[in-house]
C-alpha cells in the first residue's frame, strides 16, 4: 500500500532498500531494541528510586517530597495499596517482555495485571518497598515505569494497527521512539503546570484518537511530496474536554523536537499554576487562542530552528531501521476458504467479522483479543494469560504484539490460513468474545473499586451493562458503538469521546451515573452532550437499552448509532429516557 | 554560615540575598549582594558603582527576558523555585544560558533539593542554595544521578542521537 503512495520520501528510497534488505535483527523482536545507551538510562532509573524509596522509608524525604517522585515513576498510593503503572511505549511488546510482565503480576501482585486507556499495563497490589525490584526485574527486559504518571511528559501513544494497517501513510512507530527518547527526563520540562500527552497518528484514519491529545501529531506530505507533520495543541479530556486546535498545516520532519521543545516551552513558562483544574495545556490555548499560542510557539522557534535538536536522516534511520516488516511469506488471500469455513462455523464467522482487521499483507491478517469478556473487569488480564498471550505471539505473530487504547491486546501478523485454529486456541483462553468495536468492548476506568480519585465505581456499571447485552446477534445487529465509562471527571475511561458516555458522580455521598451522547475520538473529533440528570447505579442498564431501542426504531440502513444521533439529535433518547420517571 | 553547592562542590556562601521588597535605603557599598528584579530595573546605575559583587534574583513569574541582554553586567542570576515542583526556572535559566549567553554564577534558591538537582544542572545552573534544612553534603549525590542524558541542553549542547 504504503509504496503507491505518490510521494518522495525524505529518505531517499534507496536507503530503505537496503533497510529491509537488511537480515533479521538478531533478537528477532520487530520493534525498537536498545543499545547501551538506552539501557543505561533506565538503569541509573532504577538506582536513583531505589534511593529515594529509601530515604523515603527512613524519613529522610516527606510525603510531600516523595510523592512527585514516586509519580514519575508511575507509583500511586491507591485504595488498598500502591498502584504501578508500566509503561508500554505506543503499546508495543515483545514475548520476552509479557512473560516478565506475567511474572511480576505472579510475584508482586495478586496474579492479575489491567490494560490501562494509554496502552498501558497497570499492577494494583505490590508493596511499596517491592517496586524498586520490580523496576529492576523490568529493565532486564527494556521496560520501566518512567513517567507514567505525574505533570511531566507523558507516554506517547499511537494506532494499535501502527505498521500492518491497509489506510497507513507512514509508519508512525520510529517517530514515536524519537519522541519518546525526547521525553525521557527532559531536564527543562520534568515539573509541569499538568500532566501531557502527545498521541502520534500516521493513517488515514485516525485510531489514536489524537484530536483529544496536548498535542496530536498527523504525517502528512506536502505538494512537493516531503514528509511532515500536522501539528494540533490544546486537545484533551478531563474536566474541561476540548477538541484541539490546528497550529501548524506543514511541520518539515527535521523540525519536529525543536518544535516540541517550542511549545512545550511555552506551556511551561505561560501555562496556569495558580488551579490545577486550569494547568492543562488546553486552557492555555483557549486563553490565548490557536493563532496567538502558534505565534508564541512561532517566535521561540525562530531561535530553535537550525540547531542541534534537528533530526537527521540518519537518526531516522537508526530508529527506523528496528521496524522493519518481519519476515512475511509470499502468500496470498484466503476469501474462499474462510468464507467456508464461516459458513460451517458461525461462531467463527461472527469473531472474524469483529474481531480482525485487514492486513496491508496479502494473507495475512490483524486479530485483536477481547478483555471484555463479561464478568472480567475491562483490560483486566491474569499471569496465565499473559503467559498465554507471549505463547500465541511466539506461534502466530512473530513474537510480536501490541495493547491498545481501547484496553484489548492485538496480534497484528497472523497468517490467515492459520485464523481458524487461531480462534480455537483464544477460545480455551477466553480471549474470543467477538465483540471488538461492539456496545460491550467498553472502555472503563478502574474506578472506584481501586482508585482514590474516583466518585463512583465504574467496573460494575461495566458488568451490568455486558450481561443485559448478552445476546450475540442483538450486539451485532446494534453494531459498532464506543461505550465509555469513568468513575470521575478525570475522565481516564474516556467518557467525553463514547458515542456513549457515561460518568460516575457523586451526590451527597452516593453514587449517582450521568449519561452524554455523541462523543467520538476518531477524525473530526466531537465531544458527548450530556443528556440530563444522573441515574441510579441500578437503572443504568435499564437506561442504556432504552437509548438502544431509540436507536434501532429510528435508524436507517447502515446508520451506527452516532450516525443516527447526529442525524435526528438528543431529543427522542431525552424523552425515552426520562419518560418513565414521571 | 550557610553553604551552599558552586560546581560540584560544598563552600561557604558568602552573598547576601535581599528581599522582594528591598529598597536602596542604607544599602551596604561592600557586601556582595543578590537584590530582587524590580531594584536592580529601577537602580541599576546606583547600584552597579557599589564597591561589593552585584546579582539579580528572578522570580518564577519574572522573565529572562527581563535581564536579557544585560546579563553578563551581573556576576550571580539567582532563580528562585517557589515550590521544587514549580518548573518556570528551568526555562528561565536555559534562555538566560542559551540564548542571552550569560557566563556568571547560575544560582537556584527556594525549594531547592537534591532529587531536582540533576535536571537544574542540565539547564545551566553551577549554585544550589538547598533548603535549609537539607544537607548539601549528601545532595551532591544526586548531580550524578543519570550516566546519559538524550537531549540537548545548556549542558550538552548535542542531543545523544549526535553523539551515538
Amino acid at each position: 500500500m504504503r509504496a503507491e503512495l505518490p510521494r518522495q520520501n525524505p529518505i531517499p528510497a534507496s536507503q530503505y532498500a537496503a533497510v529491509s534488505d537488511r537480515p533479521k535483527p538478531e533478537t528477532e523482536t520487530y520493534m525498537y531494541v536498545y543499545d547501551e545507551y538506552d539501557q543505561r538510562i533506565i538503569e541509573d532509573r532504577v538506582k536513583q528510586f531505589r534511593d529515594q524509596t529509601r530515604r523515603y522509608l527512613a524519613g529522610e524525604l516527606s510525603e510531600e517530597e516523595f510523592r512527585p517522585l514516586r509519580l514519575q515513576n508511575g507509583l500511586y498510593i491507591q485504595r488498598f495499596a500502591p498502584m504501578l503503572r508500566v509503561a508500554v511505549p505506543y503499546g508495543q511488546l515483545n514475548s520476552r517482555q509479557v512473560r516478565k510482565l506475567a511474572q511480576i503480576a505472579r510475584d508482586y501482585d495478586k496474579g492479575y495485571a489491567h490494560i490501562s486507556t494509554r496502552q498501558n499495563v497497570q499492577y494494583n497490589w505490590p508493596a511499596l518497598e517491592d517496586v524498586p525490584d520490580i523496576l529492576a526485574e523490568l529493565a532486564t527486559v527494556q521496560m520501566h515505569a518512567i513517567q507514567t504518571s505525574g505533570n511531566c511528559l507523558r507516554n506517547v501513544t499511537t494506532d494499535q494497527f501502527a505498521g500492518v494497517a491497509a489506510d497507513e501513510l507512514i509508519d508512525p512507530r520510529p517517530w514515536c521512539e524519537i519522541v519518546r527518547q525526547w521525553t525521557t527526563f527532559h531536564p527543562e520540562f520534568a515539573y509541569l503546570p499538568r500532566k501531557f500527552k502527545i498521541a502520534i497518528n500516521g493513517s488515514s484514519s485516525d485510531r489514536a484518537a489524537i484530536e483529544v491529545h496536548d498535542i496530536g501529531l498527523e504525517a502528512v506530505y506536502n505538494a512537493a511530496g516531503e514528509l511532515g507533520f500536522r501539528v494540533l495543541v490544546g486537545g484533551g479530556l478531563g474536566r474541561t474536554p476540548v477538541v484541539g486546535a490546528f497550529i501548524n498545516e506543514f511541520l518539515p520532519w527535521q523540525d519536529l523536537l525543536s518544535y516540541l521543545d517550542a511549545i512545550l516551552r511555552v506551556y511551561n513558562r505561560y501555562g496556569r499554576r495558580d488551579n490545577k483544574y486550569k494547568a492543562r495545556i488546553k486552557i492555555l490555548v483557549k486563553a490565548l487562542t490557536p493563532e496567538v499560542f502558534a505565534e508564541k510557539v512561532e517566535a521561540e522557534m525562530a531561535h530553535l530552528r537550525g540547531g542541534q535538536t534537528t533530526l537527521t536522516e540518519a537518526e531516522v534511520h537508526r530508529v527506523a531501521k528496528h521496524f522493519v516488516d518481519p519476515q512475511y511469506k509470499a502468500l496470498s488471500n484466503q476469501d474462499a476458504e474462510l468464507a467456508a469455513l464461516d459458513k460451517e462455523h458461525p461462531g467463527f464467522a461472527r469473531w472474524r467479522t469483529r474481531n480482525t482487521l485487514a492486513h496491508k499483507k496479502p494473507g495475512y491478517v490483524a486479530v485483536t483479543l477481547s478483555l471484555k469478556p463479561t464478568g472480567v473487569a475491562p483490560g483486566d488480564i491474569t499471569d496465565k494469560q499473559l503467559d498465554a498471550v507471549a505463547d500465541l505471539a511466539d506461534r502466530y505473530s512473530f513474537g510480536h504484539l501490541r495493547t491498545s487504547h481501547e484496553q484489548n491486546i492485538i496480534l497484528a501478523d497472523v497468517e490467515q490460513s492459520q485464523l481458524f485454529t487461531l480462534w480455537g486456541e483464544l477460545r480455551e483462553q477466553g480471549f474470543a468474545t467477538p465483540n471488538i468495536g461492539l456496545l460491550t468492548d467498553i472502555i472503563c476506568c478502574p474506578g472506584g473499586d481501586f482508585c482514590s480519585l474516583a466518585n463512583a465505581k465504574s467496573i460494575p456499571i461495566a458488568e451490568s451493562i455486558q450481561r443485559r447485552f448478552d445476546d450475540l446477534d442483538y450486539l451485532f445487529d446494534i453494531g459498532e458503538l464506543d461505550l465509555n465509562i469513568s468513575g470521575c471527571m478525570n475522565a481516564c475511561g474516556h467518557h467525553h469521546v463514547g458515542h456513549i458516555g457515561i460518568l460516575g458522580v457523586d451526590k451527597k455521598g452516593e453514587e449517582f451515573y450521568q449519561v452524554s451522547l455523541g462523543g467520538s475520538g476518531a477524525r473530526g473529533a466531537s465531544l458527548g452532550k450530556i443528556l440530563g440528570p444522573s441515574f441510579a447505579q441500578d437503572d443504568m442498564p435499564d437506561v442504556i437499552e432504552k437509548l438502544i431501542d431509540v436507536y434501532v426504531e429510528q435508524r436507517t440502513e447502515d446508520e451506527r448509532f452516532i450516525d443516527t444521533y447526529q442525524r435526528i439529535g438528543i431529543d427522542l433518547f431525552k424523552e425515552r429516557v426520562y419518560a418513565a420517571n414521571h | 554560615m550557610q553553604r551552599i553547592i558552586k560546581n560540584n562542590e560544598v563552600i561557604d556562601e558568602t552573598w547576601h540575598l535581599l528581599p522582594k521588597d528591598a529598597t536602596l535605603d542604607g544599602i551596604s557599598n561592600c557586601d556582595d549582594l543578590i537584590v530582587p528584579l524590580s531594584l536592580w530595573r529601577d537602580h541599576a546605575r546606583a547600584l552597579k558603582v557599589r564597591d561589593g559583587g552585584l546579582g539579580v534574583w528572578l522570580d518564577a513569574d519574572e522573565e529572562a527576558e527581563e535581564i536579557g541582554e544585560d546579563a553578563n553586567q551581573l556576576q550571580v542570576i539567582a532563580l528562585n523555585f517557589p515550590a521544587f515542583t514549580d518548573g518556570r526556572s528551568y526555562s528561565n535559566a536555559r534562555l538566560l544560558r542559551e540564548r542571552y549567553g550569560f557566563k556568571g554564577e547560575l544560582r537556584a534558591i527556594g525549594d531547592v533539593l537534591r532529587d531536582q538537582l540533576f535536571y537544574m544542572r542540565r539547564c545551566g545552573f553551577d549554585a544550589f542554595a538547598l533548603r535549609a534544612d537539607k544537607d548539601p553534603y549528601e545532595a551532591l549525590e544526586s548531580l550524578q544521578d543519570f550516566s546519559v542524558t538524550y537531549q540537548a541542553a545548556t549542558d550538552e549542547p548535542l542531543p545523544l542521537f549526535r553523539r551515538r
